[in-house]
């Protein structure tokens, strides 16, 4: 570990990001380059540091190159890319393979004029102002790959690294009903992928942002993503992912929200494939009465392993959360939740509630859980709740007494279990859609179709 | 409200009560640690051959070791070197024989402590072995204890009479190795409680402890092995207070608890060290490591603890539930005042099949408290059909303190049913209003709730501790408790 340290930190000394976006820019150059000497000072985290305590990612360290990839997209992607999109008529979708974004098979003409939404690297390359200040490349570059914003190593990589991703501007009162679709594919052999979005969304403006992760072969993809979100007072944002990496793939991301007054913020998490997910989902609340919403359900199998880092910091009174998340293990899959509710001293009449329940499927499954709260103010009002067991056994017998087969019982109460959480986005649409692709995770799931 | 929460501050702002100091003489040996100062201990103790190799071994290995780091707790860098690591109270040579061969002054101290030896013996019907800084000075109830035999004595006497028990049970639940602290008291520890329980005997009376630091400046190392033979049963009760001090004094204790197959241990603990004053000066650095082992099919281990002094408290009494259908229990009232720090819990680790285990941890922060909540619940792949519940609340009162809860929950068995629940809340105003509008008194009105809040883990304690746990509860909170 210690050399591979010393040859990052050489590469630190001689790190020129020239192949990626704003290179040209030297405030933005500069950002980068500090970005990579600080992951270099630290390096990956390894067991022994207790955010990564159950999360072993010494395998990202071996791989032979961490500087991202340019992998040209298949001919074949406009074909497949009916299959694996979720976008529904009149959605505006933005595609982006292998971290790059392809401006061919994207929707984004339809958009109201007051919503500004396009892709980092266009912003960062291209030579004409816009007007508004959060398009400035400056502003950028010292707004948002600042190490503030740094909450792991990982962040300080995707700050050296990050090569293209959706930034979305909302004017204040901008509503907007049509969702956004994200969808970033990840194909290339053994890429390394590190798309940047930033959200503004300016006061009392709403917005719904899906991002969809979808990786296609069999080969160790490593994607480190990260999402920013800025939410102005009285702003609701309703954000959702969708995680479908292949089999193979590493998916290391963070979602970082900053919310002024009387804002709110949903999340939702869905992680449903690849071989180590990892999400770092953080919120602060900075303005009285702002709320937060954080779902999550992770299903996962086989030697999968998926973790879920959420902290929630109530820094203004008055401010409320609720987090629900819940994991279903079958196979030797591994799951990993770690909830953080932090009450700094000036949030009284703070309301925060979390729960986290799992269920293990399989002898070799396993969960480690650890929900947390630290409250340093004295007016408040905080739960958390955590439980693991199994599909209980008098649900099972009820479903077989009336002539359902043991394994599409289990089905049934694996997939009442998880709508627990689907039924919490609020997209019609989108719903539907979630709910598919978890019936298909399932064994006889079309079956389970047929009895809802 | 700013009526009631003024009295509210009057009433948590009052002094330790049992703060007094008896100027002893005592026989310390110089300040500091080396492989000296454990030849030196061990030789004042006539310890065997093997004691002195397995705290030699202890030292070596504790010198490689580094202070912990992940306790949610600040405090100054302990200088280990500017300890005085043994003190005995100086008596006749041979040790006193009965109450009367013992120093006046020290018996002064206990009655002030309200535990008055001679009318033990008759009323209590507690034998107690009282540790008056490193050296048991007087036990009794042992000829009662014995006739069943039951094995009740100072470690250091155990040493000498069961060398086969000490070498079979010691360390086996904490070795050496364990940590930091527990390498440090298994190279240093003057003295402590052996007790051991034969096969299908009940102990027909509460063995209880007194612990109590008094020479300035004493790490007291307290080391106390319970064994529980096939089918027996022991209930041990271990309660301290200290003498007020501006030094922060260390001590770092190991408890080891052993049951056998069918066997039950229950261990409470009421701690009342000097917690420190208003400003945060002082106070006891309380690093304890406690476990139990449930060995045998069965077999069940309980910890109740009131842990209501200490600057600093570091301690998770924890049960290893090896036998199939074992039980570990964990009842904890931790309460912290001024700048009192205490970061506890448990750790239930789940082995045997159908093992059982239940958490119910109450947290008090008042002034500028900061209480934890840490605790591990293991499910090894072995333990079919494990079961836990845990559930940790915690109460705030006033505005500086903190509460802060750490479960780790690890589970690798799919018929595990593991629970977890956990709030903070303050008293509430309304909960206030209701009782002072009856014609009850805010200082009452608060008892009452307190005492509400804590009863669940009250119910776990011997009739004798819940009385003064409860007492205990209110003076580190105000002037009494309704």
């Amino acid at each position: 570990m210690s050399t591979q340290l010393e040859s990052w930190r050489n590469m630190a000394l001689e790190f020129v990001p020239h192949a990626l976006a704003g290179h040209d820019v030297p405030r933005v150059l500069a950002a980068r380059q500090s970005a990579f000497t600080r992951f270099a000072e630290h390096g990956f985290p390894t067991r022994r540091e207790e955010e990564w305590k159950y999360t072993d990612v010494s395998a990202i360290g071996r791989r032979t190159s961490l500087a991202p990839d340019n992998i040209p997209p298949d001919p074949s992607f406009e074909a497949k890319l009916l299959a694996w999109s979720i976008a529904s008529e009149g959605m505006h979708l933005m595609v982006f393979v292998n971290g790059h974004y392809d401006h061919t098979l994207s929707m984004t003409d339809h958009l109201p004029h007051d919503i500004r939404l396009t892709s980092l690297a266009y912003l960062l390359d291209d030579t004409s102002h816009f007007s508004e200040k959060f398009f400035d490349k400056k502003f950028i570059a010292h707004d948002f790959f600042d190490k503030k914003h740094e909450h792991t190593t990982f962040s300080a990589l995707n700050n050296a690294f990050a090569t293209d991703g959706a930034v979305l501007y909302l004017a204040p009162d901008m509503v907007l009903d049509v969702p956004i679709y994200l969808l970033f594919i990840a194909s290339g052999r053994g890429a390394a992928i590190y798309p940047r979005n930033i959200i503004i969304a300016g006061e009392n403006s709403r917005a719904k942002i899906i991002e969809h992760y979808i990786g296609t072969l069999d080969v160790h993809n490593f994607t480190n993503a990260m999402t920013q979100i800025n939410i102005a007072a009285g702003a609701e944002i309703e954000h959702c992912k969708l995680l479908q990496e292949g089999p193979a793939a590493t998916h290391i991301a963070g979602i970082h929200a900053e919310q002024a007054t009387g804002s709110l913020f949903i999340s939702h998490a869905f992680t449903l494939g690849g071989h180590l997910c990892r999400n770092d989902i953080t919120t602060q609340l900075n303005g009285t009465n702002s709320h937060c919403e954080l779902n999550g359900l992770y299903l996962m199998n086989e030697r999968q392993h998926v973790d879920h880092h959420t902290r929630i910091d109530h820094i203004a009174p008055e401010s409320s959360s609720q987090e629900h998340y819940r994991g279903v293990l079958d196979g030797s899959a591994h799951g990993v939740f770690n909830g953080k509710v932090v009450v700094h001293p000036r949030a009284v009449k703070t309301n925060a509630h979390q729960v986290n329940h799992n269920l293990l499927l399989s002898r070799q499954a396993e969960v480690d859980t650890k929900p947390q709260l630290e409250i340093f103010a004295d007016d408040v009002q905080c739960t958390h709740g955590v439980t693991v067991g199994q599909l209980d056994e008098d649900s099972l017998f009820y479903l077989r007494s009336r002539g359902i087969d043991a394994d599409l019982a289990r089905s049934v109460l694996t997939y009442g279990f998880a709508n627990d959480i689907i039924e919490r986005v609020s997209v019609p649409y989108l719903r539907t859609r979630i709910e598919h692709l978890v019936l298909d995770r399932l064994p006889q799931g079309d079956q389970v179709k047929d009895l809802l | 409200m700013s009526t009631a929460t003024k009295q509210l501050d009057e009433l948590i702002g009052r002094e330790y009560q049992h703060g007094f100091y008896s100027p002893l003489q005592t026989d310390s040996v110089p300040r500091g640690l080396s492989e000296d100062t454990i030849r030196l201990i061990s030789a004042k103790k006539n310890e065997p051959e093997f004691m002195l190799d397995w705290r030699l071994k202890a030292y070596q290995h504790w010198l490689t070791m580094a202070e912990p780091r992940w306790a949610n707790l600040h405090h100054p860098p302990i200088d280990y070197q500017d300890i005085f690591y043994y003190s005995a109270p100086k008596s006749e040579k041979d040790g006193p024989h009965s109450l009367t061969d013992i120093d006046p002054e020290l018996l002064r101290t206990y009655e002030k402590l309200g535990i008055p030896l001679k009318e033990q013996e008759v009323l209590a019907g507690v034998a107690v072995d009282a540790v008056f800084d490193s050296v048991s000075v007087a036990t009794t109830f042992k000829e009662k204890l014995a006739e069943l035999g039951i094995i009740f004595c100072p470690f250091s006497e155990a040493v000498h009479k069961h060398p086969d028990l000490i070498q079979q049970y010691l360390g086996t639940v904490v070795p050496y190795t364990d940590n930091f602290y527990a390498s440090l008291n298994s190279a240093t520890f003057s003295d402590g409680s052996f007790c051991y329980i034969p096969p299908d005997v009940r102990c027909p009376m509460e063995l209880s402890t007194y612990f109590r630091i008094n020479a300035k400046n004493t790490g007291q190392f307290e080391r106390t092995l319970i064994i529980a033979d096939e089918n027996a049963y022991v209930s041990y009760l271990e309660g301290c207070t200290a003498p007020m001090r501006d030094e922060n004094q260390l001590h770092a204790a190991v408890v080891e608890l052993i049951a056998l197959e069918g066997a039950r241990i229950k261990y409470a603990t009421v701690q009342n060290w000097y917690p420190g004053d208003k400003q945060g000066r002082g106070g006891i650095y309380n690093f304890v490591t406690k476990r139990g082992d449930c060995r045998g099919n069965n077999s069940h281990i309980s910890w109740t603890q009131v842990e209501t002094g200490s600057a600093i408290t570091w301690k998770y009494p924890s049960v290893i539930l090896r036998g199939d259908n074992a039980i570990g229990e964990f009842y904890s009232v931790a309460l912290t005042n001024y700048f009192q720090q205490a970061d506890t819990g448990t750790k239930m680790i789940h082995i045997g099949r159908n093992t059982k285990s239940t958490v119910l941890s109450k947290g008090i922060s008042a002034g500028h408290g900061q209480n934890s909540y840490r605790g591990l619940i293991k499910v090894l792949p072995s333990a079919e059909n494990a079961r836990n519940y845990t559930q940790c609340d915690s109460l705030l009162l006033g505005d500086k303190c903190g509460a802060h809860t750490f479960p780790y929950i690890e589970v690798k068995n799919p018929s595990a049913k593991v629970e977890h629940e956990a709030s903070t809340s303050r008293i509430g105003e309304d909960q206030l209003f209701y009782c002072t509008q009856r014609g009850i008194s805010t200082e009452d009105a608060v008892s009452m709730i307190v005492s509400g809040f804590c009863k669940a883990v009250f119910q776990e304690l011997p009739m004798e501790f819940a009385v003064e746990a409860q007492k205990l509860l209110g003076v580190s909170l105000e002037g009494s408790t309704g």
